[in-house]
């Protein structure tokens, strides 16, 4: 068989680091060639390199067998590429037909678009593969997975033969990416060739023809599903067996630590985000939200830390209520919080790492005295955090952004853990960090719990989800719609949970 | 509900509008709030506002914010007056724009190039283009008879024209019938007064103020109905959507804000043309750069809007002009206090009580003051316009939707 | 960390150095083309400004920069863009002024009274701007921009006709018009003796103004809040990332309104500098000081000391170039061209030093851990 891509040798530097360091890639026209690698392994570099998002600094690119050079997704295009991206490149506010016609417009005179060409068109390409999208729709008001299928549209509109995938099952729950797995094998039947990025190891054991392992940046394998199994593509992919978050004994006890009440949280339209929801956590348990994304899971989590108000309901917290309280009197009352977007709630990038250690405690102790910032103190215990949380860095004057983002992370949770919360808010807390740093921040958290931390988890990682809660309830539209045994249920009952497939038998 | 087309919504306003103007003039006892010299000086007062304000569309479309429209303008007074004086009006028109576009490429090269934070870049604009013209002046405009270092000579205009048959303007050498003039002298309840208006619209208008309000349609067709339009609206919502598409981002980034600065520039040399002052002066554009850009705010970023904006704002500018005796301005202040009691009601409908009780409270001082005085302050007019912005934002701000990104700094490659 | 260290700073100082010297050059380029010689003209402003005379009259004109650059400091350091300091200032002296003369009060006590007026108006004014953006999410840009407006055209043009005290001969032989004048003992006095303590006699009767030390007061209170204290932690990271400030406990609409208020109050002091040389408010005041203190703090790039030699460097400008009036080497107006450019150039080569810093930073910190690990570009 032909080609379809063949990359050799490509190398991309940034500053600091060796994001590809002569990576060779080899993908038959017409099959499922799946790339392997933890978090920070290079996929998502090559990938855009592949889509001329990104210049390599050295190495060779052909697409059916003729040498190519990209300097702009433009030229991908033209070479029969399309990409589907992790993050939606989607405008919120045009509508589907605008996201999808944008870059390959059918005009009429004078740079005038041809509306009634563009709709057929997408009419057409959507009946061809199956994908169903109404045109007229606002993006904003699509979910996740229609989100996805726009996406996977705008590629085929533009003719693409190849598609790039880039991690497109992360946002899905098990009964959409069994979806999105059909749609690619229909895909493969009409002759197109996928390249797709992923580090579900059963996932792509059950989709690829081709499996590529990358590795701290390098190809380390090209192997065949059959051949291997997921504990072999563990090794190649971390050179140890892929950590698990399994905890071993119960640790929960009578205390409850915080307990949320009938709460209501609606938006600035009334619309409701947070339905009724009541739940209580105990000190040394671990009570884990499931839900797809955008179901008023970080709602909830906002109302608990005091960011977004709350309409009716109780929180409280060790028995004392703190529904009306500000955001940092909560914090000074033991809520602890690892974020879900580290660059955006967790951390001030161009600031040192002391001061970054700081944020969140600046009114307590060692930071502060009296009115006055304690930099003395605020550096000291920073330097404690990164001997006791393994923080990769030269020193503590470093600006945040310097450091990886493991090693951010490693800051955010052990800056969290350090003051020793009450109540621990953790959203997606290992979200896009390497294996060892996800092992290090599962291990943290399971020896807070330990001590009696009680904490509120919320994970699109279902593995995670089960592996470190003691109760898993689950949140469709803003209210609580089960609860379920995480020692018993399976990821695939929890996603029919999830999407409302199932409903609770009680 | 139904949607109602966008025209004819503002069409309706309009007229409600006019409505409410024609019943305070009856208690005031004067017609100057709808005499067709009022709806003249509004429009001229308008147009330099709507030019910035579509300037600022093209830019903020394009998901750069402009507040240096200010700077642009006085670049534009500047080479307006001295390339009418010297090269003929046309020719003050064209190098209006072309130096409102040079400013406006600089704020693209520091913005867009250089990722400079909107803002400063704007503000570094608008203290470097009233530097060079001062010093242009103080080089050329002292040279040219009947100039100084803060004025220019006479600027001569490129003339106006009348609509011919509604207005009674000319066809040929023939005098057409003016038949908006016949119905406004009728005295014909509040079609009189629309009449009136509509022929204070006609009569004698600018060239460059034709184009200004076929601008507005224009905009809506290129922005909304065209490649190049989708194209630059997606760089004001999602830059690395289009960049993902093989949109050279930065180009259409560049485009719009040099357009924002040629329309700028063109608001300049409408204000020193003949319409408006006939002279240049320095500081003589008074901020209206920045009311270009609440015209936009108050637009929610539609041409259609900005226009709406540009005419609610340059009204009172242009009642004021003509206001000798502080009379109108002193009716104005009755308009307000209605306009805020429609505000309170619609709040009210909403269950914004709140802002209900706010509108109401500001509508009875405003009633209150009309009552307790005779004529106003002449400085009130000349802040009414900034004024009017302020509440307008305060009771909607919340409502309007900027470009999603709008003023963020894009980097390509960086997501 | 010393590998870095030494590149930051010379990072920190090329960029404005580069700035200026560009400024210098196409402001030499624009002079030559209108046919005067740049070097002369420089030359003429140089040997002019090395005059303890002109040196007084730069400082005088530094002060009220400086004191504006912080007040706009204050508001970029949390990321708010107090446009309107030209409006607090004005309104904030017209007030002072007025006050100052109608309440009776003994010396350092009127004194006192003045400057507190004048914090008090400026506050409020600028505060109210920061209320419309957290309870209706109107952006400062736009509010302050009009506030300005109806504070300059609307309120100040009116009262100072209200509060005029008639065409009396005032400061000296020229005739101004203004407020009524506050009494010599209200005013805050000269530091010449201070300075021809160290000097000589300060001829051409000129006065270096007291708010000279007002202001290196305004800078130390800055530095110490701004770099020492809680509230200057909260200022700062709210400027940096207001979700993860907002997240850190520190309550975002109350920094908002309190960095108004305090931009605002430092703002009012501003016009105190003419107030106190010409002992009340003139109808004809300076204007414009707070725009031109925009383009000090970021000249400055808002530190404490940044913000002096900014400050120093556009009152060199303003007022050294007076004397290409009677050399006549060039038009004087050229300075006002090489602000303008500076200014400019300044937040492109800060832009430019900025990136340069971050990629030497990210690669210093791999490089010290000896681990050249790859790296997700998200």
């Amino acid at each position: 068989m032909a080609q379809a891509i063949e990359l050799i040798g490509i190398t991309k530097r940034f500053p600091g680091v060796v994001a590809n360091d002569s990576v060779n890639l080899s993908v038959e026209e017409g099959e499922i060639h799946a790339i392997c690698g933890e978090n920070g392994a290079g996929k998502s570099t090559l990938m855009k390199i592949l889509y001329g998002m990104q210049q390599p600094d050295a190495g060779t690119m052909k697409v059916d067998g003729r040498e190519v050079r990209f300097t702009s997704p433009s030229q991908a295009i033209d070479a029969g590429i399309g990409m589907v991206h992790q993050h939606f490149m989607l405008a919120d506010q045009l509508t589907v037909l605008e996201n999808v016609i944008l870059g390959a417009e059918p005009t009429k005179a004078f740079g005038r678009i041809d509306f009634e060409e563009a709709r057929s068109h997408l009419k057409q390409v959507g009946e061809a593969y199956g994908l169903t999208i109404d045109p007229d729709d606002l993006v904003e008001e699509l979910e996740v997975g229609e989100r996805q299928r726009v996406e996977i549209i705008k590629v085929l509109y533009r003719g693409a033969k190849i598609l790039i995938l880039d991690e497109p099952t992360a946002v899905l729950v098990p009964q959409e990416v069994e979806e999105l797995f059909r749609n690619m094998r229909g895909l493969k039947n009409d002759g197109a060739t996928l390249l797709f990025i992923d580090h579900k190891l059963d996932e792509v054991l059950a989709i690829a023809d081709t499996i590529t392992v990358l590795r701290d940046g390098k190809t380390v394998a090209t192997v065949k599903p059959d051949e291997v199994t997921a504990h072999d593509l563990a090794e190649l992919m971390v050179g140890s067996e892929l950590p698990t978050p399994e905890t071993t004994e119960s640790t929960v006890t009578d205390v409850v630590a915080l307990e949320v009440d009938s709460l209501l949280v609606v938006d600035l339209e009334d619309r409701v985000l947070v339905d009724d929801v009541s739940f209580r956590i105990r000190r040394g348990e671990v009570v884990g939200i499931a839900g797809v994304e955008g179901n008023g899971q970080a709602e909830l989590v906002d109302a608990v830390l005091g960011t977004r108000p709350v309409k009716s309901g109780k929180i409280s917290l060790m028995g004392e209520e703190i529904t009306l309280i500000p955001v940092r009197e909560r914090r000074e009352k033991g809520i602890g919080y690892i974020p879900q977007d580290r660059h955006r709630e967790g951390l001030l990038l161009p600031a040192p790492l002391w001061e970054n250690a700081a944020l969140g405690h600046q009114t307590q102790e060692p930071f502060t005295s009296g009115p006055f910032i304690d930099r003395d103190g605020a550096k000291s215990r920073t330097e404690h955090i990164r001997q006791e949380f393994d923080v990769r860095t030269p020193n503590v004057e470093v600006a945040a952004h310097a450091l990886s983002g493991g090693n951010q992370q490693k800051l955010i949770v052990g800056r969290e853990m350090t003051a020793g919360p009450v109540v621990l808010l953790a959203a997606h807390p290992t979200r896009g960090i390497d294996v060892g740093a996800q092992a290090e921040v599962w291990d943290d958290i399971k020896a807070a719990r330990a001590l009696g931390m009680a904490t509120l988890l919320i994970s699109a990682d279902l593995d995670e989800l089960i592996g470190l809660s003691d109760t898993i309830v689950v949140m469709l539209r803003g209210k609580l719609v089960a609860t379920v045994d995480p020692a018993t249920v399976s990821p695939r009952d929890l996603g029919a949970y999830m999407t409302g497939a199932k409903q609770e038998s009680a | 509900m139904a949607k109602i087309p966008a025209w004819l919504r503002w069409s309706l306003y309009a007229a409600v509008g006019v409505l409410v103007l024609t019943t305070v003039q009856g208690f005031d006892d004067t017609d100057s709030l709808t005499a067709a010299g009022s709806s003249q000086s509004m429009l001229r007062w308008a147009v330099p506002i709507l030019l910035a304000g579509l300037g600022g569309l093209f830019a903020e479309r394009a998901g750069v914010v402009n507040i240096g429209l200010e700077g642009m303008m006085i670049l534009g007074t500047w080479f307006g007056a001295w390339g009418a004086v010297v090269y003929g009006p046309w020719w003050g028109i064209v190098l209006a724009v072309l130096a409102g576009g040079m400013g406006g490429l600089l704020h693209a090269i520091a913005t867009v190039t250089f990722g400079v934070d909107h803002i400063i870049s704007g503000v570094a604009i608008n203290i470097l283009a009233p530097g060079i013209t001062r010093f242009l002046s103080s080089e050329i405009l002292t040279t040219l008879e009947g100039g100084s270092i803060t004025q220019s000579p006479r600027v001569p205009g490129v003339g106006t024209f009348t609509v011919p048959i509604f207005g009674g303007g000319n066809i040929g050498t023939w005098q057409s019938p003016d038949f908006f003039g016949w119905i406004a002298a009728r005295e014909w309840f509040l079609v009189s007064d629309i009449a009136s208006l509509a022929k204070g619209l006609m009569t004698r208008i600018s060239w460059v103020s034709l184009i200004a309000l076929l601008l507005v349609p224009f905009v809506a067709w290129l922005l909304w109905r065209t490649r190049f339009g989708l194209r630059l609206r997606i760089c004001g919502e999602r830059p690395q959507a289009g960049e993902a598409q093989g949109i050279n981002v930065y180009r259409y980034k560049y485009i719009g804000v040099v357009i924002s600065g040629a329309l700028s520039g063109l608001a300049g040399a409408f204000i020193v043309s003949p319409e408006l002052s006939g002279i240049y002066l320095e500081g003589q554009t008074t901020g209206r750069g920045f009311i270009g850009l609440a015209a936009l705010i108050f637009g929610n970023w539609r041409p259609l809007g900005v226009l709406g904006g540009a005419l609610l704002f340059g009204y009172p500018f242009g009642i004021g002009l003509r206001d000798l005796d502080g009379s109108a301005s002193h009716s104005l202040i009755l308009v307000n206090a209605i306009g805020l009691g429609a505000v309170a009601i619609w709040a009210a409908t909403r269950r914004k009580r709140g802002d209900a009780a706010l509108a109401l409270a500001l509508g009875l001082v405003a009633a209150g003051w009309y009552l307790l005085s005779d004529t106003l302050p002449d400085v009130w007019i000349n802040i009414l316009p900034f004024v009017i912005v302020l509440i307008v934002l305060i009771f909607f701000a919340q409502r309007l939707r900027m470009p999603a990104a709008d003023g963020l700094r894009y980097r390509r490659g960086e997501h | 960390m010393n590998f870095s260290l030494g590149r930051r700073i010379l990072l920190t100082l090329a960029a404005p150095v580069v700035a200026l010297v560009f400024s210098v050059a196409m402001s030499s380029i624009v002079l030559l083309i209108s046919g005067s010689n740049p070097v002369a003209a420089f030359g003429d402003m140089m040997s002019h400004a090395s005059r303890l005379e002109t040196m007084v009259d730069i400082l005088n004109r530094a002060t009220p920069l400086y004191i504006a650059g912080v007040a706009v400091a204050i508001g970029f350091r949390m990321n708010l863009f107090n446009i309107g300091v030209d409006g607090q200032y004005l309104l904030a002296a017209l007030v002072a002024a007025h006050l100052g003369a109608m309440v009776n009060l003994p010396g350092v006590l009127r004194i006192v009274w003045i400057l507190v007026v004048a914090m008090a108006v400026g506050a409020a004014y600028s505060g109210f701007a920061g209320v419309l953006k957290v309870t209706r999410g109107i952006n400062e840009v736009i509010s302050t921009i009009m506030l300005n407006a109806i504070a300059i055209s609307g309120i100040v043009a009116y009262l100072v006709r209200e509060w005029q005290a008639g065409g009396e001969i005032l400061s000296g032989s020229a005739s101004r018009v203004g407020t009524t004048p506050i009494p010599e003992s209200g005013l805050i006095p000269d530091l010449n003796s201070v300075l021809e303590f160290f000097t000589r006699e300060v001829g051409q009767g000129k006065e270096l103004t007291g708010m000279l030390v007002i202001a290196i007061l305004v800078g130390l209170g800055y530095h110490i809040l701004v770099n020492r204290t809680r509230f200057g932690f909260d200022l700062r990271a709210s400027g940096i990332n207001p979700f993860a400030a907002q997240v850190g406990g520190v309550p975002a609409k109350r920094m908002v309104v309190s960095a108004m208020v305090l931009s605002g109050a430092v703002a009012g002091l501003v016009g105190m500098a003419e107030i106190n040389q010409v002992g009340f408010f003139p109808a004809n005041p300076i204007r414009g000081l707070g725009f031109t203190g925009i383009a000090v703090a970021l000249l400055g790039r808002n530190h404490p000391a940044g913000i002096i030699l900014a400050a120093l460097i556009f009152a060199f400008l303003d007022i050294s170039s007076g004397v290409l009036q009677f050399t006549g080497a060039a038009s004087r107006e050229i300075v006002v061209i090489m602000q303008g450019v500076i200014i400019l150039a300044a937040v492109v080569a800060y832009e430019v030093a900025r990136r340069a810093r971050e990629r030497q930073e990210a690669r210093s910190a791999a490089e010290a851990l000896g681990d050249i690990k790859p790296l997700e570009a998200a």
